[in-house]
C-alpha cells in the first residue's frame, strides 16, 4: 500500500486523530473501492481508506502476511480471523481484560484496541511467534511447573504481559508484579500461580533482595 | 481388597503425587483450540440480534434489508412478531454473513418494533403482607408444603382458607393418601373450593412456613439472640470465553457440531428436535473450553439458530459466539439470596434456635431456595422464602449452586451470635460440631489446621480492632460442603501391540484436570509413564460420559478408567503370564514392565509384553458406575474450613484481603498440584464476588448496568493477598474414594471475608459485595450486634 501523500509521521497508520475530525464532517460518499482514497477537507488532502475492504500487510511473528479487511477490523479480528492466529483471546470487546494482549514493536498492546490498518509496518509478536514447534519458553515452563493456567483462556494474553513485564522489570518485586500484571484478568482464579511464575523468573527473588 | 480398589499409597508411582497439568503446554503456548478458535474455511458469521426492552412484545420484525444485503447468507427469526419478551437481551433475529462487519451491519439494518410492557428487576425486601396476593394453592404449592413437612395444621388451614387451583382426582387423593400424607389433609384436598389460579402478576412466591421444634419456646430460654440482615447478591458468571456454537451441515442429513460446553455427550440429544436429524447424526467436538462454572449445559437458542442458519446458507458452517454484553446480561447468573435471621445460643454457645425469612432472585422463574441454616441442624428452627420473578435472564447453575448464599447468611448470623457472647468463632463452631452430621470428624480434623495456618490464636481479637488508625485488621471463618459424587461415565482404553496406550472417552476438561488425572490413573494402574497414554476426550462418538457439574466429573472420570485400566492389565497378565511361566495373579506392572510378584527377575519390558497381544489391539470398556466391579470408588460429601484476613480502609471503606487459608477434604486426592490449584482459584473467585462482583440491574429501563468487564469488576492479580491451601490426604481420607472439589471451596470465601470485615470494624456489612459504599453505610449507621 504506497501512498505518496503521507507525511513521514504517519506512514504506517492510517489515520491520525486530526484526520478523522476531518472526515467525520465529510459529507460526500465515499466511492466503495479498494485501497485508500483521497480527499479534500478542510482545505487539505485527506487519506481516506474504505469502507469496503482494502488490502493490508501485517507483519507478524517476522513473517508479511496479506489481506484484506475493512477499516473498521481491529488488529485482533485481524490476527484470529484473517491469519487463524487465534492464542490472542476475544474477550472484554473493549480494552479492559488483557486476553487479546500481543506485542507491537515490542510493547504489549490490546490488540482489540488497535485498527489492523494502523498496525501495518510495525513488529507484531504473538504468542505463537515466542515458540518454535512444541517447544516453550523460560516462562511459559514456569506458568506450567507453577500450574499457573486452568481453563487458559487468559493464558496467551498472561504469557506476553508476563514476559514483557520480566524483561523490563528484571529484580521485580511482589508489588511491581502486583501493579505490572494488573492489566490481565483471569476467572478460573491463576493469580497465584502467575505471581509465583514472575517472582522465581525474577532475580530480586533468586538473590533473595525481593 | 479387591482388585479394582484404589492402591495403597506405597503401590502407586503416580496417584497422589503432584503432578503439572498435562495439557499445559499446548494451553501456555496458545497452541489450544477452543470453540471461539474454530475456524474453518468458509465459516459464516453469526450474530443476535437482541430485545433492548426488559419486557415486552414484538409487533413486527422486518428483514427485507437485511436479507438483500450483499454478503448476507441467512436471517432467522428467533421470535417471531406477538412473542411476550420477558428480558432485556433476549434473542429475537439471528444472521449469518461472511464476515462479522457484514453481520453487524445486517443486525443494524433489521427493523423490530415492540410494545414495551412493564417491567420488574427489583430484589429488594418484599413487602410482608404478599400471603394474600397469592390466592388459591396450587399443585406446586401445595406438594412444596408437603416435601417440607409443612405441619398437618397448617396445611389445612392454607387450604381452607385460601382454596386450590388444581383437581385432584380420586387417584391423585389415595396415591396421596398411600405416600404417608394425614389423612385431614387429604380430606381437605377432597372438600377444598377450586379457585381459578391468581390473576395477579405479583412477582412474590412466598413457600409455607416450615417449622421444625419448638422454635418460639426456644428462643424464649435462650441465653443470646441476635438479629441480623445478611445475603449476596446476583452476579453472573463471566466466563472468558463467552457462550457459543459452530454448526454445520456436512450432508443433508449430519450435522457437525463445535461447542462451548460442559456437557459435550449431553449436546447432541438437545440439538436432535430442532435440527429435525437422528441424534446419532450429530458430531459434538470440543477440545479446550475457556470456563463454564455450570453455565454451559446446553446449546442455549442461540447454538439452534446457527443450526438453522447453516441450513440456510446450504450447510456452511456458522459460528455464534456471544458478545460480551450478551454474556454478562443472559448468558449466566448466579441468584441473588438475602435473609433476616434471628439465632440463638445456650450459655455454653450451644445454637438452639433459628428463625429465617430469606428472599431473593434467580429472573423470571423465581429463584432458588438456599439451604438454611448451612451445615448446622439447629434443633428448633422456623424458616421462609419468597422467590422474586424478575425481569432478567434466567438463573443459571454457579459454582455450587444456592451455597455460597446459605454460607453467607448462616455464617456470618453465627459469628454475630459469637460476638455477643464473647466467644471465639472457632471454639462457638467448635462446640457445634455435632450438629454438622456426617462430616463432623472431618470439620474436628481441618479446624485446628486451618487455626495454625492462619495463626488464628495470635492474631484474633474480639469484634472491633482496637488499634489507632484508620485501617482495621480482623480474621473471619467459615465452611462449607458439597456431594460431589462420580457421575456416570464409559470409557474405551486401547493397548495396542507396540505398547502404547489409548483413552477414549467424551468428557470434557474445564481447566479442572480431569484429562490429567485420567491420565495418572491409567498410567498408575498400568506401571507406565504418563507419556505412554493418548487420552482422546472432547468427541461426542467416544464412549458417553456425564456432564461437569456438581463436581462430579473427578470420581466419574477416574472410576471408570480405574476399571478400564485393571481391566486390560489383567487381560495382558493373562497374555503373557506363560512366557513368564507364572499365573497372571501372580503378576505386576511396574516401571513399565510385566513381573513375576515373588521374583522380579522373571520380567518382561511393557512393549515386549504388549507385543504378545498378537496384531490386533486390545480394548475394554469401562464404566461408572459399575456394581458388577465394587468397591464404589467415589463418594460424596466433602468438608472445607476457610479463613480469612482482611484490611479495612475506614475511611474509604476499601477491604482489602490479606490472607486466605482453605483446608480441604475430597477423599482421595488424585493430583495434589490441580487440585490445589482448583483451591486457590475458588478463593480467588470467592474474593471477586465478596468484594467486587454484582448484577446490576437498573429499575427505569430493566437493564444490566453493568454488562461489561469495567464495571462488571472481576479481582485482579492485585487483590489477592496470601493464599495457603492445605489439602486433606492419608487415612481417614484416601479410602473415602475421589471425590469432586469444583465447588465445595468457592462456598465459604463470602462468608469468611464478611466476617473478617465485621470483626475488624465492629460492625457487619450486611450484603454482599462488601464494596466502599456498604462498607461505609455500615460503619456510618454503626449497627454494633
Amino acid at each position: 500500500m504506497k501512498d505518496d501523500k503521507k507525511s513521514p509521521s504517519d506512514q504506517h497508520s492510517g489515520l491520525t486523530r486530526r484526520d478523522f475530525m476531518k472526515i467525520s464532517g465529510i459529507s460526500a460518499a465515499v466511492p466503495l473501492v479498494l485501497g485508500p482514497t483521497v480527499v479534500h477537507a478542510a482545505g487539505e488532502e485527506i487519506v481516506v481508506y474504505g469502507p469496503g475492504k482494502i488490502p493490508i500487510v501485517l507483519d507478524v511473528n517476522g513473517r508479511k502476511l496479506i489481506s484484506e479487511v475493512e477499516p473498521r477490523v481491529t488488529l485482533l479480528e485481524a490476527l484470529r480471523n484473517s491469519f487463524d492466529l487465534t492464542a490472542a483471546k476475544s474477550v472484554c470487546d473493549r480494552g479492559t481484560c488483557g486476553a487479546c494482549t500481543v506485542l507491537v514493536d515490542e510493547k504489549p498492546v490490546y490488540a482489540c484496541s488497535v485498527l489492523a490498518i494502523e498496525a501495518q509496518g510495525k513488529k507484531i509478536t504473538t504468542v505463537e511467534g515466542l515458540t518454535e514447534g512444541d517447544s516453550l519458553t523460560p516462562i511459559m515452563q514456569a506458568f506450567v511447573d507453577h500450574d499457573a493456567q486452568q481453563c487458559g483462556f487468559c493464558t496467551p494474553g498472561f504469557i506476553i504481559a508476563t514476559t514483557h513485564f520480566l524483561q523490563e522489570h528484571p529484580n521485580a518485586t511482589e508489588d511491581d508484579i502486583r501493579r505490572g500484571l494488573s492489566g490481565n484478568f483471569c476467572r478460573c482464579g491463576t493469580y497465584n500461580g502467575i505471581r509465583a511464575v514472575a517472582l522465581a523468573k525474577s532475580s530480586a527473588e533468586k538473590s533473595g533482595a525481593a | 481388597m479387591s482388585e479394582y480398589t484404589w492402591p495403597n499409597p506405597e503401590t502407586r508411582p503416580l496417584l497422589g503425587k503432584r503432578i503439572s497439568r498435562v495439557d499445559g503446554p499446548v494451553k501456555v503456548s496458545g497452541r489450544a483450540k477452543y470453540t471461539f478458535d474454530y475456524n474453518p474455511d468458509g465459516l459464516l458469521a453469526g450474530r443476535i440480534l437482541r430485545c433492548p426492552h426488559a419486557h415486552a412484545r414484538i409487533t413486527s420484525i422486518d428483514t427485507s434489508a437485511a436479507e438483500k444485503m450483499s454478503g448476507v447468507k441467512a436471517v432467522q427469526i428467533i421470535q417471531k412478531p406477538g412473542t411476550e419478551v420477558f428480558w432485556a437481551g433476549d434473542e429475537v433475529v439471528a444472521v449469518a454473513a461472511v464476515d462479522e462487519c457484514t453481520a453487524e451491519d445486517a443486525l443494524r439494518a433489521i427493523k423490530v418494533q415492540y410494545e414495551v410492557l412493564p417491567h420488574f428487576v427489583s430484589d429488594t425486601e418484599p413487602p410482608q403482607n404478599i400471603t394474600a396476593s397469592n390466592g388459591p394453592i396450587s399443585q406446586d404449592d401445595f406438594e412444596d408444603m408437603e416435601d417440607n413437612q409443612v405441619p398437618d395444621e397448617q396445611v389445612v388451614a392454607a387450604i381452607k382458607h385460601q382454596g386450590i387451583s388444581f383437581h385432584p382426582d380420586a387417584k391423585y387423593l389415595k396415591e396421596l393418601q398411600e405416600s404417608g400424607a394425614d389423612a385431614s389433609v387429604v380430606q381437605a384436598l377432597r372438600t377444598a373450593k377450586y379457585a381459578l389460579p391468581s390473576g395477579s402478576k405479583s412477582p412474590y412466591k412466598k413457600t409455607a412456613v416450615q417449622t421444625q421444634g419448638e422454635p418460639d419456646k426456644a428462643f424464649a430460654s435462650a441465653a443470646a439472640t441476635v438479629e441480623g440482615l445478611y445475603g449476596a447478591s446476583a452476579i453472573t458468571h463471566c466466563c472468558l470465553e463467552s457462550h457459543g456454537m459452530a454448526a454445520e451441515w456436512t450432508t443433508d442429513k449430519d450435522l457437525l457440531v463445535h461447542i462451548s460446553t460442559q456437557n459435550l455427550s449431553g449436546i447432541a440429544p438437545q440439538i436432535a428436535e430442532p435440527a429435525g436429524i437422528p441424534a446419532g447424526n450429530i458430531q459434538v467436538m470440543q477440545q479446550y473450553i475457556g470456563g463454564g462454572f455450570g453455565s454451559k449445559f446446553s446449546p442455549d437458542r442461540w447454538g439452534i439458530a446457527s443450526v438453522q442458519l447453516s441450513k440456510t446458507a446450504g450447510g456452511k458452517p456458522v459460528k455464534i459466539m456471544l458478545d460480551r454484553a450478551a454474556e454478562l446480561e443472559v448468558a449466566g447468573m448466579r441468584p441473588s439470596a438475602f435473609a433476616r435471621v434471628k439465632i440463638a445460643a445456650d450459655n455454653d454457645g450451644k445454637l438452639v434456635a433459628w428463625e429465617s425469612r430469606s428472599w431473593g432472585t434467580g429472573g423470571m422463574g423465581g429463584g432458588g431456595t438456599p439451604p438454611l441454616p448451612y451445615i448446622f441442624e439447629i434443633p428448633n428452627q422456623r424458616k421462609q422464602n419468597v422467590a422474586i420473578s424478575t425481569n432478567q435472564g434466567s438463573a443459571r447453575a454457579w459454582r455450587a449452586p444456592n451455597h455460597p448464599q446459605a454460607a453467607a447468611i448462616t455464617m456470618c448470623a453465627m459469628e454475630d451470635l459469637a460476638a455477643k457472647l464473647n466467644l471465639d468463632p472457632v471454639e462457638m463452631l467448635t462446640r457445634n460440631l455435632d450438629l454438622t452430621g456426617p462430616r463432623e470428624k472431618i470439620y474436628r480434623d481441618e479446624l485446628p489446621i486451618a487455626a495454625e495456618m492462619m495463626e488464628w490464636k495470635q492474631n484474633w481479637h474480639p469484634r472491633g480492632d482496637k488499634t489507632s488508625g484508620p485501617v482495621k485488621r480482623g480474621l473471619g471463618m467459615s465452611i462449607h460442603t458439597w456431594g460431589g459424587r462420580g457421575h456416570n461415565s464409559d470409557c474405551d482404553l486401547t493397548i495396542h501391540p507396540d505398547g502404547s496406550v489409548e483413552i477414549k472417552m467424551a468428557t470434557q476438561d474445564l481447566g479442572t484436570g480431569a484429562r490429567t488425572i485420567i491420565i495418572i490413573v491409567a498410567a498408575d494402574t498400568l506401571g507406565i509413564p504418563m507419556d505412554n497414554v493418548k487420552l482422546l476426550i472432547g468427541d461426542s462418538r467416544y464412549p458417553i460420559s456425564g456432564a461437569s457439574g456438581g463436581s462430579t466429573t473427578s470420581g466419574g472420570v477416574t472410576s471408570s478408567t480405574r476399571r478400564a485400566a485393571v481391566d486390560a492389565r489383567n487381560q495382558l497378565f493373562a497374555k503373557v503370564a506363560p512366557a513368564l511361566k507364572a499365573q497372571p495373579e501372580d503378576l505386576e506392572a511396574v516401571n513399565a514392565t510385566i513381573r513375576v510378584r515373588s521374583d522380579p527377575s522373571r520380567t518382561l519390558s511393557w512393549k515386549d509384553a504388549c507385543s504378545r497381544l498378537g496384531a490386533m489391539p486390545m480394548t475394554v470398556r469401562g464404566k461408572n458406575p459399575d456394581k458388577s466391579k465394587p468397591p464404589d470408588l467415589t463418594n460424596s460429601g466433602v468438608g472445607g474450613v476457610q479463613m480469612a484476613d482482611v484490611s479495612v480502609d475506614t475511611e474509604t471503606g476499601i477491604v482489602r484481603v490479606n490472607k486466605m487459608v482453605a483446608v480441604q477434604d475430597c477423599g482421595l486426592v488424585v493430583d495434589v498440584k490441580t487440585a490445589e490449584s482448583q483451591v486457590i482459584g475458588a478463593l480467588i473467585m470467592g474474593i471477586s464476588y465478596a468484594l467486587y462482583e454484582e448484577k446490576i440491574l437498573d429499575p427505569v429501563t430493566g437493564r444490566m448496568l453493568n454488562p461489561n468487564m469495567d464495571f462488571y469488576r472481576l479481582a485482579g492479580i492485585a487483590d489477592i493477598g496470601e493464599l495457603k491451601v492445605h489439602m486433606m490426604t492419608g487415612k481417614g481420607y484416601d479410602e473415602r474414594g475421589v471425590i469432586g472439589l469444583s465447588e465445595p471451596p468457592v462456598v465459604s470465601p463470602g462468608a469468611a471475608i464478611s466476617n473478617a470485615v465485621a470483626n475488624a470494624i465492629g460492625v457487619r456489612v450486611p450484603f454482599l459485595p462488601l464494596t466502599p459504599a456498604r462498607v461505609l453505610e455500615a460503619l456510618e449507621s454503626g449497627r454494633q450486634v
